[in-house]
């Protein structure tokens, strides 16, 4: 029950709630309203009479996307994609992180920190634009480095399905490994200096340290980090495909999120509706899945999201 | 010798610490090396001449120095244009984004504010579920906001990450005392926001506002889906024609000599463009650096 003590609370703080207006107006507008349009996926969408007087056609779109060929293809690409990415990805941070922070060099510690924040900086498109230049088969530096050891042309690889996925992922790994030491670096600045100190005195070594003491103390915000990249491993980021996506390594590099680009706005006027299905099946797939990992971390006792 | 800084006077670095600072160090300085490569082999394409970089004789250091690939760049009217574009959405952007976090993190941290849990899912649950690509292509179609200056910047004008971050700063780090004090003082809750709380949030506000520029200056899927007319679009754009559909348009370029070079210039072209495009939003951060390690890390670690 809203009692009147409580109106009188919140009327006391009126000019919060005036504040918040414009960031609630805000995420209705451009997230809620996206999210209504969803019920799109169950209609058969005609510009003509919009998303709420489209006739309902039930599960039509999503049987329709479960029963296509292109389906398990799709899927697996995108499962693939992400989880290498992932187990790739992941850990090495966390040892640059510990070796930087086990580094008695102050300079040079700096020095690393700073060349490995510089690549975060580059967009998606100049980050592609350097991979077609680096890899390129005849004036880039892999193209001159095969042909000088083998004597032979260079493959293109930028036709290889199957070098698309590595290019990808260790691109991305290039890209991001600098600055996700940032916040392993911030966790180990808390570890206290005095529990080192009496380790040492006990005789522990520096190794014997980093394992006991610096990787205990990250540990809570790895896996943190961990349930964050679990509930994006349906979201390959679609920038990035799309550029590197050509006819010749289409067969690895087509993931939900081109696809639903390519039904809903490329292919004659666009399928929206269809679109619209296949990209609602995959945020639900990540939004159970960002439950289930958080579930399953509280369960083991180590940190949640909530 | 190495010498560690916690180290007690008086305790010998053990043999096996000798052994593990040297192989920390060669991991280290590979890990750097394989990180630093790509940027030096960039920057010293970029300033090599174009015939050289073409034949492929660039490996490491600039063969035949030369700013020829520059002055190209420099020489092409849409790339000028996407520059200009890409500027003003950076700046109105971010503007826009760091006013409309500031006002969203505030009153969401009080805790004294009637219903706050209720406003903070209200926004966290957009984090993990959206709308998704079409039904936000509908949107902007039906608020008429396609192929305008706007489509660029409201539809990323909250960024609920970075709320979260700036309102975990701002319970962190400001002490409640000055809020009570202030009330008994007879402050509004509006003027404490403005003289007190945005003051005391420099360190946050910095943090947010490189985001928000980075995200800005380098988004290009939202031009792609959004935007139709040439003289709109950001540099992202012009970029991605230029550097991976090879649609180098020797008719925009004022010089006519230059068409003749094309062909050599083809490939340091994209070099300088690809310095160009990077440099000025990689100088936003020394700027901010000294904020950044204080603000990013009182927002992360607790958060």
């Amino acid at each position: 029950m809203i009692t009147s003590k409580q109106v009188r609370k919140a009327a006391a703080r009126w000019q919060l709630y005036l504040l918040l207006a414009i960031p609630l107006a805000y995420i209705i507008i451009f997230h809620y309203v996206p999210i209504g349009g969803l019920q799109m996926a169950m209609k058969a969408f005609d510009l003509r009479y919009g998303i709420a007087r489209s006739p309902w056609v039930g599960f039509r779109y999503f049987e329709k996307f479960l029963d296509s060929f292109q389906f398990s293809r799709i899927l697996s690409n995108t499962l693939t994609l992400s989880f290498y990415s992932l187990f790739a990805g992941f850990p090495l941070p966390i040892l640059l992180a510990l070796l930087l922070n086990a580094a008695p060099h102050q300079t040079y510690k700096k020095l690393i920190q700073t060349v490995t924040y510089i690549p975060h900086f580059i967009s998606t498109v100049v980050m592609v634009g350097i991979l077609m230049q680096v890899f390129n088969m005849r004036s880039g530096v892999y193209g001159i480095l095969y042909s000088a050891f083998t004597g032979s042309a260079a493959p293109d690889l930028f036709a290889s399905p199957s070098a698309f996925r590595h290019m990808y992922v260790w691109s991305g790994i290039w890209q991001n490994l600098g600055w996700d030491t940032i916040i392993y670096l911030a966790a180990l600045m808390n570890v206290d200096p005095e529990l080192n100190e009496a380790a040492q005195i006990d005789g522990a070594n520096r190794w014997q340290r980093m394992w006991h003491i610096d990787l205990p103390t990250i540990l809570p915000t790895a896996s943190i980090l961990l349930i964050l990249a679990a509930g994006k491993v349906m979201n390959v980021g679609f920038e990035k495909v799309y550029l590197m996506q050509n006819d010749l390594n289409i067969s690895t590099s087509e993931v939900i999120s081109t696809y639903v680009y390519k039904i809903g706005m490329v292919t004659g006027g666009g399928d929206f509706s269809y679109g619209t299905a296949i990209g609602l099946f995959n945020s639900v797939v990540n939004f159970i899945l960002i439950i289930l990992v958080n579930a399953i971390c509280k369960k083991l006792g180590g940190s949640s999201l909530w | 010798m190495v010498t560690h800084p916690t180290r007690p006077a008086g305790i010998r670095i053990p043999r096996s610490d000798r052994a593990f600072y040297i192989a920390s160090y060669v991991v280290l300085t590979l890990l750097f090396l394989s990180v630093l490569y790509p940027i030096v082999f960039v920057i010293s394409a970029s300033f090599s001449e174009g015939r050289m970089v073409s034949a492929g004789k660039v490996i490491l250091w600039p063969v035949h120095p030369s700013v020829e690939g520059y002055a190209a760049v420099f020489r092409n009217r849409r790339v000028l244009l996407g520059f200009g574009n890409t500027l003003t959405y950076t700046l109105l952007g971010t503007l826009i984004n760091v006013c409309v976090c500031m006002m969203c993190a505030y009153p969401l941290s009080r805790r004294d504010l009637p219903c706050r849990n209720v406003f903070m899912l209200i926004f966290a649950f957009t984090m993990y579920f959206g709308g998704g690509m079409i039904p936000n292509y509908l949107l902007m179609r039906n608020l008429g906001m396609l192929d305008t200056l706007w489509v660029m910047i409201l539809p990323g004008a909250l960024s609920v990450y970075n709320m979260i971050l700036a309102r975990t700063f701002m319970q962190t780090s400001i002490p409640g005392e000055l809020l009570e004090a202030a009330t008994l003082d007879g402050c509004s809750d509006l003027r404490y926001f403005l003289q007190i709380v945005l003051p005391l949030s420099k360190a946050i506000i910095a943090v947010v506002a490189m985001y928000s520029a980075v995200a800005h200056w380098n988004t290009y899927f939202n031009a792609m889906l959004y935007l139709d007319s040439m003289e709109k679009m950001p540099l992202q754009i012009i970029l991605r024609e230029i550097l991976l559909a090879n649609q180098f348009d020797a008719s925009m370029m004022v010089d006519p000599e230059l068409q003749e070079a094309r062909a050599d210039l083809a490939d340091v072209l994209k070099y300088a463009l690809i310095m160009i495009s990077t440099v000025p939003i990689l100088l936003v951060y020394p700027f901010i650096q000294k904020y950044f390690v204080q603000g990013m890390m009182i927002g992360s670690v607790k958060g």
